[in-house]
């Protein structure tokens, strides 16, 4: 390899920069400014490259390439504005993090748009007017549209930074970024800058996949593909930080032109392929500055978000009669066998809806109570499973003890990455979970020989007597009761206590000597563990493991049911996560255009209970009983 | 009151698992389940194929009898698969399930078929595992599995006689397997052949412009690659405008296959030696008959897919012909050296491994009035790529067999 190829391939990393940091740009602005995690973003993205595409064809010619680009954006910025005011500026009250359930129906719902205006069919824009061509750099073609992707990023870089620096809503943009409700008070018309905030990052994203149209094929599965990227570059440069950014977006779009350039790769002693690395580069750059620089390599500390929301009441045991509910669905989940033994489908549904009630309970234990959000949950349930898996499969672990030895694996696992993951706080913790979560995931999926690959394992199946559906669903109603008793002794135990005040208010824990990082390091453990206990059952359950059972999907599963069923009861998951199950099940049957539907469901359901089901319950039965003049 | 909830939750699954629609006397149930969500490009045509082969099946009738589909999204993902089949098993009590497309979910539900001893037709997938290592008694598979494709164009990428290969595929089992294969086969013939480089993107996510420039770089005199939709649309532009596929032999998987070509337009890389279907270069008595019908009920042309959901169909529907009786155990018999009539002509699925001998066609990628299509081409029969009943037997658990 001549050090002409590396320059070259240092200059195919910086066109690819350029489109990162679009994204990321926009994503950026908005979290900044109004806390959202928007996880639609990659769907604007992925709608500026359809919409440029129609332009680009329909229109024709330079004008219809070019100025639908300028048009893409700024139609896009337009849509953005629209979801801030008519759907995002509704929920800014509830608790923290629900607006990611939000645009994670807007996700579903503009990807069955998508497939509805456009079709399945991947689109291939034309060629950029004017561009078409390559220039000779170094002896090698370099396509003249990248050399001119690779200037236009800087230029917009340049402008944002400007515009940001100097102009009043610039001022306004910065400040809200550092103090949000100081600007507030200040008199501010705050829903004006929101939704100006929100317009123009959805403009950029618009813009960012417009720019994409000459250069990869309009498909639905970019808007995924895209968003996770977008939030490592975010995080890496900084929330809020739009250099920080571009830095960002360069680091990893030249490690990865790296990893491609060297290629396979032989020590004598081990030979690899370095080109497989850039499944998991980004994570791994992610998790190193993490690490290394808490905030980023250009960010700030996060300015103290005085929460919009009520403030939270302390949870409490549950009232009597609550309990004597649950008593009476326990002794009906027990008699579920009995009930459906003509339909033995129920069995099979009902253990999965435990799984998920395990999955969900464990994710809240950090989320609510812990403040801890993490976005990779999915890594402990990963761990669980394949743990499980593998010992029944290599090491010859009779079924049960493989079951039992979930747990340890995971908890092992999250001993480890809590122990860096509790050092930061807020959005940048739920990005370090994530980015382990995703090396785990690529650890399993590049693993051929330990792991199975993309195959994952099979033939993971439970044996006599559980390899009846009842039995099965008995042994996971027992392990889930276990587990969500023992999370709620740690809870009201004072450890629990300790964990709730090192997330109201981590100073003051520590001056009544709490020690707060090790107490919240042992609740992410503890939290893991249980979820490894989700992870086995779900292996036996299904009879194998694969990579796509724990990749990013199920953390955003994970949160979504425990947002939906309400992150500020203990109650709150296991109903989101019943419902959210069900919902899949019942939905994946009703129509064609299932997400769609789960989408506009749970979009309903943001609406109208913005506290989650069982929060909403709970406020209306304490509104009731506060009448009533009965205690809460 | 948080509780009440949960209990209407209960009732809830409780209403809905009791609920099952009574089956008419004289249909015959099938599962149908797929990933018509996350793969719609392929599984469109697939459906409409399956649609068109129904309705001929279902007007002459088998034995007097009917079969009704139950098509259903597996959610793109093995343990949804998962439950999905137990669903069709157990609720719609369904006589044999039928799909999938990914190999990592088919080889899921090929191992659900095993253990719950439920007849299974793998439709699409290409893994040989499913056939192979992982084979087990009740499953069958009808599409060339990814051996069989890349054997096909074996004769074409020794007879270009070159030296330095450069290998591209997707770092998946599909792709990983291709290059396997294909190293190994190549090796075997031409001994001294070099791989120069081996480039294995993510699967979706392919950096195009750096993995061109690599191939590029290590200056190969040939290349082998399997890249998947949409990244091979990526790759082939980036490609083209770097100059990277000039001069070079390229023999590509599955690149001929409308839903692949199509995307690509003018651009599509002539020259290329690909497997894929030319249908409308394709001048058979069957499947003209095909083509036409095809034509008339959707006004659209058939893709790769829509052989594959009409030759699953027209599957069963010969397994249902000649089957003693719809338990597990009789339709594997059944399926055993069943001959089945397809727009391919007549293939059988063998009693050794299971496998369908339907095979592809192979040529060259061709431009014709600015879109691609396929020049040179010669049906590959599967069963001429396929290694012997004895050799097979050792590829599968003794179980299988």
């Amino acid at each position: 390899m001549t050090l002409d190829a590396f320059l070259f391939q240092a200059l195919n990393g910086l066109s690819t920069a350029s489109g990162l940091f679009f994204i990321a740009a926009g994503l950026s602005l908005i979290f900044g400014v109004t806390r959202i995690v928007n996880i639609a973003h990659g769907s604007l993205y992925m709608l500026g490259t359809y919409i440029a595409y129609t332009l680009a064809t329909k229109i024709g010619g330079a004008f219809g390439f070019w100025g639908g680009i300028v048009l893409t954006a700024l139609f896009v910025g337009v849509i953005g504005a629209a979801i801030e005011m008519l759907l995002l500026r509704r929920i800014y009250r509830a608790p923290e993090l629900f607006q990611l359930l939000a645009t994670f129906a807007l996700v579903l719902i503009f990807n069955d748009m998508t497939l509805w205006l456009w079709g399945p069919e991947d689109l291939l824009g034309p060629r950029a007017p004017g561009l078409a061509g390559a220039v000779e750099i170094f002896g090698r073609r370099l396509p003249s549209y990248d050399l001119f992707l690779i200037f236009v990023a800087p230029a917009v870089l340049i402008l944002l930074h400007f515009a940001l620096a100097k102009s009043r809503f610039g001022r306004l943009v910065r400040a809200a970024t550092q103090d949000r409700e100081m600007v507030g008070a200040l008199g501010v018309n705050q829903a004006v800058l929101f939704t100006s905030v929100f317009a123009l990052g959805s403009l950029l994203a618009g813009l960012g996949g417009a720019l994409q149209v000459a250069r990869e094929p309009a498909n639905l599965a970019m808007d995924l593909a895209v968003i996770g990227d977008a939030f490592v570059v975010v995080v890496v440069g900084g929330m809020g930080s739009i250099t920080g950014a571009y830095l960002a977006a360069i680091i990893i779009a030249e490690v990865k032109a790296l990893c491609i350039a060297i290629g396979v790769v032989d020590l004598g002693f081990i030979k690899f392929n370095a080109s497989k690395f850039t499944l998991v580069a980004e994570f791994i750059v992610m998790a190193i500055v993490l690490i290394v620089r808490p905030y980023g390599l250009l960010g700030k500390p996060q300015g103290n978000v005085r929460s919009v929301a009520e403030p939270e009441a302390p949870i409490r045991p549950a009232a009597p009669l609550l309990k004597a509910f649950a008593a009476v669905v326990l002794a009906l989940l027990l008699a579920l066998p009995v009930v459906a033994q003509s339909s033995p489908y129920v069995m099979v549904l009902a253990t999965d809806i435990l799984i998920a009630v395990i999955f969900a309970t464990s994710l809240h234990f950090i989320m609510g109570p812990g403040g801890m959000h993490s976005f990779g949950h999915a890594a402990y349930f990963g761990l669980g499973a394949y743990g499980a898996a593998l010992l029944l499969k290599s090491a010859g672990f009779p079924m049960l003890a493989a079951l039992l030895a979930a747990p340890a694996v995971a908890l092992l696992g999250a001993l480890l990455f809590g122990w860096f993951a509790v050092g930061l706080s807020g959005v940048y913790l739920a990005m370090l979970t994530l980015a382990f979560a995703q090396i785990v995931w690529a650890a399993v999926f590049q693993w051929e020989t330990f792991t199975g690959g993309s195959n994952g394992v099979i033939g993971v199946w439970p044996t006599a007597p559980f390899n009846k559906a009842w039995v099965y669903y008995l042994l996971a109603l027992a392990l889930a009761v276990i587990s969500v008793l023992l999370l709620r002794r740690f809870l009201f135990a004072p450890f629990g206590y300790a964990m709730r005040a090192g997330r109201d208010s981590a100073l003051r824990a520590e001056a009544i000597g709490i020690d707060v990082k090790r107490i919240h390091w042992l609740g992410f453990a503890i939290a893991g563990g249980i979820c490894g206990i989700a992870g086995g059952l779900f292996a036996f359950a299904k009879g194998s493991i694969s990579p796509e059972a724990i990749a990013v999907g199920r953390s955003i599963d994970g949160l979504v049911m425990v947002l939906l069923g309400g992150i500020q009861t203990l109650v709150g998951p296991m109903v989101g996560a019943s419902v959210f199950a069900m919902l899949q099940d019942t939905i994946m049957r009703q129509t064609e255009y299932w997400r769609g539907l789960l989408g506009c469901v749970i979009l309903f359901l943001v609406l109208a209970f913005p506290q989650g089901i069982a929060g909403a319950f709970s406020m209306l039965w304490s509104r009731f009983d506060g009448k009533r003049g009965g205690r809460a | 009151m948080k509780a009440k909830q949960y209990l209407t939750s209960l009732a809830f699954v409780l209403a809905a698992g009791l609920s099952f629609p009574a089956a008419a006397q004289d249909t015959i149930k099938i599962g149908e389940l797929n990933s018509y969500k996350s793969q719609p490009a392929f599984l469109d045509p697939y459906k409409k194929g399956m649609e068109l082969a129904l309705e001929e099946v279902n007007a002459k009738g088998i034995n007097g009898k009917k079969i009704e589909l139950i098509i259903r999204d597996d959610g793109g993902n093995p343990g949804e698969a998962v439950r999905v089949a137990e669903e069709l098993v157990t609720r719609e009590g369904v006589a044999m399930i039928a799909g999938t497309f990914l190999s990592h979910i088919g080889l899921a539900v090929t191992n659900f078929a095993g253990q719950k001893k439920v007849f299974f037709l793998a439709a699409e997938p290409l893994t040989d595992k499913i056939t192979w290592e992982s084979g087990n008694k009740y499953t069958y598979r009808l599409r060339a599995t990814t051996y069989m494709q890349t054997a096909m164009l074996m004769p074409a990428a020794i007879a270009a006689k070159k030296k330095r290969w450069a290998l591209v595929y997707p770092n998946f089992e599909y792709g990983q397997s291709a290059a396997e294969n294909f190293k190994a086969m190549l090796k075997k013939v031409q001994p001294d052949v070099e791989f120069v480089t081996e480039q294995a993107p993510p699967l979706g996510k392919v950096d195009a412009g750096a993995v061109a420039q690599a191939v590029d770089d290590a200056k190969p005199e040939a290349s082998f690659d399997v890249l998947c939709r949409p990244d091979l649309a990526k790759f082939v532009r980036e490609g083209n405008t770097r100059g990277v596929f000039k001069d070079r032999t390229v023999v590509s998987l599955l690149s001929g296959e409308p839903e692949y070509l199509d995307p690509l337009g003018a651009e599509a890389p002539v020259g290329w030696i690909v497997t894929g279907y030319p249908w409308d270069k394709i001048k058979t008595p069957e499947h003209d008959a095909f083509l036409s019908a095809y034509q008339k009920k959707f006004n659209d042309y058939p893709r790769l897919g829509s052989i594959v959901g009409y030759s699953t169909v027209k599957s069963i529907a010969a397994g249902l012909a000649k089957t003693k009786g719809l338990d597990a155990d009789s339709l594997v018999e059944a399926f055993k050296d069943l001959k089945v009539d397809s727009p391919f002509g007549p293939f059988m699925y063998r009693a050794s491994d299971h496998q369908a001998t339907m095979g592809a066609y192979v040529g060259k990628i061709a431009l014709e009035k600015g879109k691609g299509t396929m020049d040179d081409i010669k049906y590959v029969d599967g069963a001429s790529v396929l290694p012997g009943d004895a050799e097979v037997a050792k590829l599968r658990p003794a179980s299988a067999n």
